[in-house]
This record gives structure tokens, sequence and C-alpha cells, in this order.
């Protein structure tokens, strides 16, 4: 039987049909993405990647609520021009407590991956309140609401924190009894703002003991 | 006299939820666009966000996206696929009572998921911002409308299985298939769910979703509705069947390995992003395939271009449609993607596919649909024409608002001076995008303009009137 022959049977047969569609569209799957879901260095941690605080984890998922991320990259591309503007390129390993990524797809304001450190808290609840009172040009909505809000106002931390620890974060059970009293008197914003401070610090500017780490693995 | 029991018991097609869904379908695509233009707007003026959670940027542009290929384009396929598969069967749908589960169901779906998305509630990824209540919802939906269709193909009384089911039944199939690989979740409340993968691999996993959803579903599934009516409106047959053929399956095959270019220079492994680099240039030739076998099938009958909008939205969609999936190859090679890449010139390219092939297919094709469905003429052909130019126009001022902007915001943002130090700040390149912001605020009203204008004639069209009875044609014992 010749590949014409075949063909005239699938033209003929759903359920052949529907298992050549299959076949042929599980192929790109299996052969790209499940190796990289095997790779263990896509999963190993950075000698300075933490898991995220109680208040930090609240930030971001306030974060993700308020769509930040389709306007913000997360994501330094290793270019000259990018590492001078923002600082040094996202690696791997410094994404790995990140479910779900937010590198993002678009930079209608600027990439935020290395904005912790760079601006006072101060700067930040200003900012988020009204972006127009520190950059006059920006475009950026106002977030006043998030100041109202207290940080553990839908009682679900201990919830969050136990789900990652299933999924393999390296929480303790200290960490998450005691978190409920970690956000005791934070609002949103403290949240919000805990979270972008500590986005990226993983890699700091002028440290470079993961450097050295790094050699002496290699050299190991 | 005829017995009225004999007629009742004779087959008629299951129009009236093709009717139904049309309608949807029309309905969601002003919600989504009206969105869209409103999101445009707050880019031109932030104090449009009135420092209200629902309508700020952030919700309010997902709830456009989702709205607009879930609501508007989902609908749309749904509806033409129940109508074309029937036809190209000659039998009536299967389980019609489950087909109009999945009619109801997937609007209540979106109905339910876009508030959500406006109260927050969001995965933040990209065409999978549904929490897990509804991708639960999706799913069941979703198979429900696999076993109608698959289900109407396995009662049909024609030997062959139509090209244009192919391409319907890739996007069922597969979609169903990213759908769930992508959103593999851990709920931890109601509202609230954490991806089962985590930093480069989820990136990896969502951009094989989120590029092949566009594949199958605004790539694949328009494919179907275009390898049906385009041959209905023209009058003409498939100019090449073998080629039809030839290029669903090196689709189906080449699409789904180009979804890393959605990652180039980014933190996950090299070989896959230049996997994704080589496949997609490979896609360019399937892509083309299916334009040029459309454009061949029209092409001995330009006359109609003349007097028949339906046609001219179908032809003009193939010809964006070339645009776009040539446009996509070259911006996945790495030294385009370094100057396109988080710029506008993606926005205008997914709306170069999004308005110029989605957009306009899915309108002639209901020009051809809405008429037929009612049995009578339509409203206005006058309007039709000035819709299919306002469209038109604004698709092309959108694009090229969005290119201005793109080209720009790449070329500045990697602007170094003699010293090698960033010649323009930030700030500066994103207030100087004001003017092209503006346009493409004017372009996405005009468009939406031509949208309410259809939805006017079609309204002129089926007020007072009902979905007419048709019957499967008699079929000789050749095809059977």
């Amino acid at each position: 039987m010749n590949g014409l022959d075949l063909h005239h049977r699938l033209e003929k047969n759903i359920g052949l049909l529907i298992f050549g569609i299959l076949f042929v569209t599980s192929i790109g799957g299996l052969v790209q993405v499940l190796p990289s879901l095997y790779q263990k260095s896509l999963i190993t941690p950075g000698v300075n990647t933490h898991v995220y605080e109680p208040l930090q984890l609240v930030g971001r998922d306030i974060y993700i609520r308020e769509g930040c991320n389709t306007c913000h990259s997360q994501q330094i591309r290793p270019l000259v021009a990018e590492v001078e503007r923002y600082g040094s390129y996202s690696r791997a390993d410094e994404f790995v407590y990140d479910r779900p990524f937010l590198w993002g797809s678009k930079r209608t304001g600027p990439d935020l991956h290395r904005i912790g450190g760079k601006y006072s808290d101060d700067w930040h609840r200003l900012h988020l309140i009204n972006p127009r009172d520190v950059v006059p040009r920006s475009i950026m909505p106002s977030y006043p609401w998030l100041e109202k809000r207290q940080a553990n106002n839908d009682d679900d931390i201990v919830a969050k924190l136990s789900g990652l620890q299933r999924l393999g974060h390296p929480y303790t059970q200290d960490d998450i009894n005691n978190a409920p009293a970690a956000l005791e008197g934070k609002s949103e914003m403290d949240a919000l703002i805990a979270y972008l401070q500590v986005l990226g610090t993983a890699y700091p500017e002028g440290d470079l003991s993961w450097l050295i780490y790094y050699s002496q693995e290699i050299c190991l | 006299m005829v017995d009225p029991a004999k007629i009742l018991s004779v087959e008629i097609y299951s129009d009236r939820i093709v009717t139904t869904l049309v309608m949807f379908s029309i309905f969601w695509a002003i919600v989504g666009m009206l969105a869209g233009v409103y999101v445009a707007a707050e880019l031109v003026w932030p104090a449009l966000n009135f420092d209200n959670p629902w309508i700020s940027f952030g919700r309010l542009r997902t709830f456009h996206t989702n709205v607009v290929v879930f609501g508007f384009a989902v609908s749309a396929l749904m509806g033409t696929a129940y109508y074309s598969v029937q036809r190209t069967c000659h039998v009536r749908l299967f389980a019609p009572n489950l087909a109009w589960f999945t009619c109801w169901a997937w609007q209540i779906a979106i109905l339910l998921g876009g508030l959500s998305l406006l109260a927050g509630f969001n995965t933040s990824k990209e065409y999978a911002e549904l929490e897990w209540p509804f991708d639960i919802a999706i799913t069941i939906v979703w198979v429900c409308f696999g076993i109608v269709f698959f289900g109407t193909i396995a009662k049909r009384r024609i030997r062959e299985i139509y090209i244009s089911n192919w391409f319907y039944g890739a996007l069922i199939i597969v979609i169903a298939m990213l759908h769930i690989v992508n959103n593999l979740a851990l709920p931890v409340t109601l509202t609230k769910s954490y991806s089962l993968y985590a930093g480069a691999q989820d990136a990896i996993v969502q951009w094989w979703y989120g590029h092949n959803a566009v594949g199958f579903l605004l790539t694949g599934g328009f494919l179907g509705m275009m390898y049906y009516f385009l041959p209905k409106q023209a009058e003409r047959p498939i100019w090449s069947y073998r080629l039809s053929i030839v290029a669903f399956w090196a689709f189906a095959y080449s699409y789904i390995w180009a979804g890393p270019h959605h990652l180039h220079f980014n933190a996950i492994p090299e070989w896959v992003q230049n996997l994704g680099v080589v496949m997609s240039l490979i896609l360019l030739a399937p892509s083309w395939a299916s334009m040029v076998n459309g454009i061949m099938t029209v092409s001995t009958a330009w006359e109609k271009l003349r007097t028949d909008p339906a046609l001219k939205f179908i032809v003009l969609a193939l010809a964006f449609y070339g645009l776009a999936t040539f446009e996509g190859p070259m911006m996945a090679i790495k030294s385009v993607n370094v100057i396109s890449h988080f710029t506008d010139w993606t926005i205008g390219h997914v709306h170069s596919g999004a308005l110029g092939w989605n957009a306009l297919i899915t309108f002639g094709t209901f020009y051809f649909l809405v008429p037929r469905l009612v049995g009578a003429k339509l409203y206005s052909v006058r309007l039709a024409n000035i819709h299919f130019w306002m469209a038109l126009m604004g698709t092309i001022l959108y694009v090229v608002a969005m290119w201005g902007a793109g080209v720009s915001q790449g070329v500045l943002w990697l602007s170094l001076d003699e010293i090698g130090e960033l010649r323009y700040s930030f700030t500066d390149i994103m207030a100087a995008m004001n003017p092209y912001y503006l346009l493409r605020f004017v372009a996405g009203l005009i468009f939406l303009l031509g949208a309410l204008l259809m939805g006017f004639n079609f309204s002129m069209t089926i007020i007072g009137r009902r979905t007419i009875a048709v019957r499967p044609p008699l079929v000789t014992e050749a095809l059977a």
C-alpha cells in the first residue's frame, strides 16, 4: 500500500483522521517542550534565589491581579543596551519560584526585572498612587485602592503557602503558621512594594559572589 | 395534501443554532472591540482609567483579548463549523441538544469569565488568563463541541470528508490538548491557582500554548471557514484540492514548533529558540499554500468582486492573511526579533491578523450566511460596501500606526551614542509614542463603527424573520 492509498483511507475514516491530527501535532511538543520539562538547570535555584516571603507573595499576586505584566516585562535580554538600561541580564535560575512566570511580551512601560532596590519605598508609594506626581509624562494608571485594602484581605495566605509547599517550594510549617501575623497591619500597597523591592535581587549589581560560587563549581 | 406528520419527520439542518451563534459572535465582536478602543484611549489619556480597578488598563486589556478571541472568534468558528459540517456531510447535526448546550454554556462562560477578569481573577498567562473553574468549564464545553462535530461527520452520507472539516477538526483537537496541558495548576482558593510549571519551564509551555492557540484557532480554524465559504461565495471549486491537503498536514506539523520565537534572547535554552526560528520560517510555505489556493479559486471570478461585498471581505482577508503569515516568520528571525520584541510591532502584527484576517473573513462569511439563514435579501448592500471600506481603512491605519510605534521603540531603546551610553531615556521614547497611540485609537474606532454598521444591517435583515428550514439534498449512490 503506498502513501496515496493510505491517504485515501484517511479521507474517508474520521477515526484515522483524528489519530493522524493528534500524531502530527504531538511531535513538536514532544521533541521541543518535553525535554525542557526534564532539564534540571531550569528548576535549580541560584545561590541567592529565595522563595517569596508572605508579604512579597501577596504583592506578586496583586501584580498579577492588576495585570501589571500586560505593560511591564521582567526579562532583560543579554544585549548591551538592555544591560545598561535595566541591569544584569535575566537568568533562568532566578525564576524557579515564579508560578506563573511573569516575563511578559510587551514593554509599554520599562522592564521591571531589576527594579528591586533602585527606588525607595516612598517613591513607589507616590508613584503607585499617582504616577504623574513623580513621572510627569507617564501614561500608567493610578492604583489608589491598594492603600485601602488589607494585605490579608481574603485570608488566603495559609492556603497559598501550603499550595506552593506542595508544589515543592521550601516553606517550613513555621513559615506557614506565622504568615498571617506577618501580614498584620500591612496594606496591599505595602505588599506590592515589598514584591517590587525584591525583584531581581538574586544577582545584585556589583556583587560578584555568585560568580565566585559558579567558578568554584566549575573548578570542582 | 401532504401529511403534516410526514413533514415533521423530514430531516432538516439544525440552522437555528447557527443563527444564534452568529448573533452572539457579532455581540462579542462589538463588546470586545469597544473594550479595545477604550484601552487604546487610556494609553492616550490615562485619566480615562478613572482610578477604577474594573476598567483599569491591566484588567480591561485582558478582557479585550479574551472577549475578542473566545467570544467573537470562537462563537463564529462554532457557528460556521456547525453550518458547514452539515452541508459537507449532508446530515443534520449529531445530538442537536448537546449542540445547544455548547452554544449557551459557551456564552455564559464568556460572560462570567469576562467579568471575572475585570474583577481581577487572572492567571496572567496570555490567552489563558481565566482561572481554574473557567478552565474546567471550557474543557467540558469543548469536549461536547468535539462530540457534536465529529459525531456529525461519523453519520455523514458523503463518503469523503471535505477539507474544511479537517481544519475545524484540528482546531477542536489541538486546542483541547494545548488548553489542558498549559492550564495544569494547583487551585488554592476558588479564584486562585498556581501553575504546575515554574519560571523558564512555565514560559516554554505557555508559548507552546500561546503561539498555537493563535495557530490552530485564529489561523487553522479560520482556514476551515475559508475552505468552505470562499468556494461557496465565489461559486468555484477549490483550485487545487491536493494542495489544500498537503498544506493541511504541513501546517499541522510545523506550526507546533514555532512557539519559542516568543522567547528569543530570554532565559530558555538556546537550541529551543533556534529550532523555533527554523520552524517558523518553514511555516511560511504551508501558510502561503492555503492563501494561493484561495486566491486562485477566485481567479476566474474576479468580476464578482465588483458587486459582492461578502466576497470582497473574504478575498481582502486572504491578502491580510498572506501579509501576517509573511510578517510572522520574519519577526521570528532573531536579528529582526531583537528590534521587534516587547514593542508595539507585536501588537501591529497581531492586529493585521486579528482585524485583517480573522475579523474580515468572519464579516464576509456572515454577509454570506445571514441572508441565507433567514431566507431574505441583505437589508442594504450599500451599507455593507461602506463597512468594507471602513474595515479596510481601520485595519491599515492600525497596522501602520503600530509599525511606526514598534520600529521606533525597537530602534530607540537599543540606540547607543559614540561612547556607548544610552542615547534616549525610556520616558522620552514612551512619550514620543503619543501620536501613534492616537492614530491607533482612531483606527480602532473606525473599525468598530464599521462593525456597528454591520450589526445594524443584520438586525434589519433578520427582524421579523425566522431561520428557514433547509433539507439535506438527496445523495446519489456514487458519493454515499
